[in-house]
């Protein structure tokens, strides 16, 4: 037997919103995937509350920017930090962006290709 | 002058590695190993050491850190690179942020195999080394200039005589 | 208010075997902030499983940390196996929870030993490490290997242990446990080490579901929470609670670590006594297509893998968030307010595996 979890689709606008009703909810965030796909990203946000495990998944273009959900769930900014350095994802407003410094590579984005 | 064989100073740097040999290091330093009857001791401090323990490969971030330790230890030196990573990036070697071996930024002067390596042959890495040391202090001694000055030397000579 | 000025903490510091990297904003003696900045071990593994056959990746998988190197190895492969829908022989899951809860326990032993160093109590990081060694004894016995074991592989595992191992091993616990329990009243009952612990880095319930805690940590702030009780490896048919303690201090952390120590020894004993008989590896066919979610209770806490394949035998995709990269924000916020002396003590207490972290 293994752990049951669920994936939902989720048009990038309405990250925020659910970020927010998930925090009101108490769940917490568990990480932030982001995997490389042909037109452009696929990104999926991880939340749990005691055994319970949801995914929101967004699939992107590349230039399409995603609003940080840093403002509602303070850790993301790590993840989003680590999306915009290592694959490029446009993330706008993480409140604390370290402007591709947070892995200090020689070779920007390696992910993106 | 054997002084310095009797007690060399460790200190111990981790450069990308997986954890996996730097905790063999460590353990060398406690009771069942115990790298201590050498009269080993593991400093914290580059200006106290005689013996550079390095695990891992060298990446973009740490490259300078390594430079920076090495050239804070005083002559003579010997650097001691542990595990496969420290020798060529091992396998990690296809990552994009490995450069490569130890060897790439500073002079390496002997290569502990295995991934992880074992206790055992990071122990005699260090043994060597400390005689390697006692080699390097005497010819110091003897010509006034430290060993790996003046092997230094002698490769931007032979370089030059090629040219 | 007094002087503000910067302090930097690492890469090379004498309590970690690790590099981590803090600028701390100090006032006199005070913490204000902590700004970390990480990479130093930064890799990039999880970009050559585009590289490697996904067979074959199950070794740099297990080297993403070695500490807890046969977890990320199980991890992988229960990722895989996952995506590839294969149901591995119940011996092999049995083992693999038996391998699981020694690398707790040789996990726990190294940390009490660091800790033990970070507040300067040598001798007691000495007998910590010294109980370790008969762990590493045993890993070594029925792996070949102390640190990187590489026994696990995509439909089971590759070693057997025989009943009559086994029953040494457990023979050999009963005797470490009454050492570990006489080397651990020291860190729970002795009167200074309970000053340099006691209401440090106070961490309350609300903070830690807010930010994301995992781990001994989130037990030790009162929130019941392991990822044991979810089915993975035997787990399912173990019986397991998890430990929890209310007052969210550096005591509390060590006090859940070290009751975790003797819940390992009791899940390997249950583990034992129930392990079937029969094969330790199935032959996984075809290529994996398709994704899977993983999580797993590491000794730093819950750890997500995420592998996506394509159908060819280069995955598209491995994803592993590790525990210390969820508790480096509650790091952040313990360093908050403490005192320049007990920073080192507050960064060992999430139990830092930066080589996790970096990947």
């Amino acid at each position: 037997m293994r752990e049951e979890y669920k994936i939902i689709e989720l048009q990038p606008e309405r990250l925020v919103d659910t970020a927010m009703r998930l925090k009101r909810d108490l769940y917490r965030l568990v990480q932030i995937c982001a995997v490389r796909i042909e037109s452009g990203y696929e990104l999926t946000y991880s939340f749990a509350k005691e055994y319970e495990f949801l995914n929101y998944r967004l699939v992107i273009n590349e230039d399409v920017v995603v609003t940080s959900i840093s403002g509602v769930f303070e850790t993301a900014f790590l993840y989003e930090n680590e999306m915009k350095d290592l694959f490029g994802v446009n993330i706008d407003l993480i409140n604390l962006d370290y402007k591709g410094n947070l892995y200090r590579i020689e070779k920007p984005t390696p992910y993106k290709e | 002058m054997a002084k310095l064989k009797k007690s060399p100073w460790i200190i111990h740097y981790d450069g990308s590695s997986c954890n996996g040999c730097d905790i063999e290091v460590l353990a060398c330093l406690t009771p069942l190993y115990d790298v201590e009857r050498f009269g080993v001791i593991n400093t914290g401090n580059p200006k106290h050491a005689d013996i550079l323990l390095i695990t891992g490969g060298i990446n973009a971030q740490n490259k300078k850190v390594v430079e920076q330790i090495y050239q804070q230890m005083p002559e003579p030196k010997v650097v001691v690179a542990v595990g496969i990573c420290a020798y060529n990036g091992g396998i990690f070697k296809e990552c994009y942020n490995i450069l490569g071996g130890v060897d790439k930024v500073i002079p390496v002067d002997i290569y502990v195999p295995g991934c992880a390596a074992r206790p055992e042959s990071i122990i005699d890495g260090v043994v060597q080394a400390v005689d390697l040391l006692e080699m390097k202090q005497d010819y110091f001694e003897k010509n006034g200039i430290s060993y790996n000055k003046a092997m230094k030397n002698k490769n931007e000579s032979n370089k030059e005589n090629e040219s | 208010m007094g002087n503000r000025s910067i302090v930097p903490f690492g890469p090379q510091h004498p309590v970690l075997p690790e590099p981590i990297h803090l600028d701390l904003v100090v006032e006199d003696e005070k913490v204000v902030e902590a700004i970390p900045s990480i990479g130093f071990i930064h890799r990039g593994l999880e970009h050559i499983v585009k590289k490697k056959d996904f067979n074959d990746y199950v070794y740099v998988a297990e080297r993403v940390c070695g500490i807890c190197s046969f977890m990320h190895g199980m991890s992988y492969c229960e990722a895989v196996e996952r995506v590839m829908d294969v149901d591995i022989p119940e011996r092999a899951k049995y083992l693999r929870t038996i391998w699981c809860e020694m690398s707790r326990i040789h996990s726990h032993m190294l940390w009490l030993g660091l800790l033990a160093d970070a507040f300067g109590f040598e001798s007691l990081f000495y007998q910590c490490w010294r109980m370790r060694e008969k762990i590493l004894d045993m890993f070594e016995m029925s792996t070949g290997g102390r640190v990187i074991f590489s026994v696990n592989k995509v439909g089971g595992v590759l070693r057997d242990m025989d009943h009559e191992m086994l029953s040494n091993f457990i023979k050999q616990f009963d005797d470490m446990e009454k050492d570990i329990i006489e080397l651990t009243n020291v860190f729970l009952e002795d009167y200074t080490v309970n000053t340099r612990l006691r209401d440090v880095g106070i961490l309350t319930k609300e903070q830690g579901l807010e930010l994301g805690v995992v781990g001994p940590m989130m037990r030790a702030s009162g929130i019941a929470f392991d990822t044991r009780k979810l089915k993975y490896a035997a787990y399912e048919w173990i019986d397991v609670e998890p430990v929890v303690a209310t007052e969210g201090d550096c005591y509390a952390r060590t006090y859940v670590r070290i009751k975790e120590i003797f819940q390992a020894f009791d899940i390997i004993r249950q583990a034992v006594k129930q392990i079937p008989d029969g094969e330790i590896a199935i032959k996984a066919k075809g290529m994996p297509n398709g994704e899977a979610f993983v999580r797993v209770e590491q000794p730093r806490g819950e750890a997500i893998y995420y592998v996506k394949g394509n159908g060819t035998k280069f995955l598209d995709r491995f994803r592993v968030r590790t525990p210390t990269f969820a508790n480096i924000p509650s790091l952040l916020e313990t360093t908050k307010g403490a005192q320049l002396a007990d920073v080192p003590i507050l960064i060992l207490t999430i139990d830092p595996c930066i080589s996790c972290t970096e990947r």
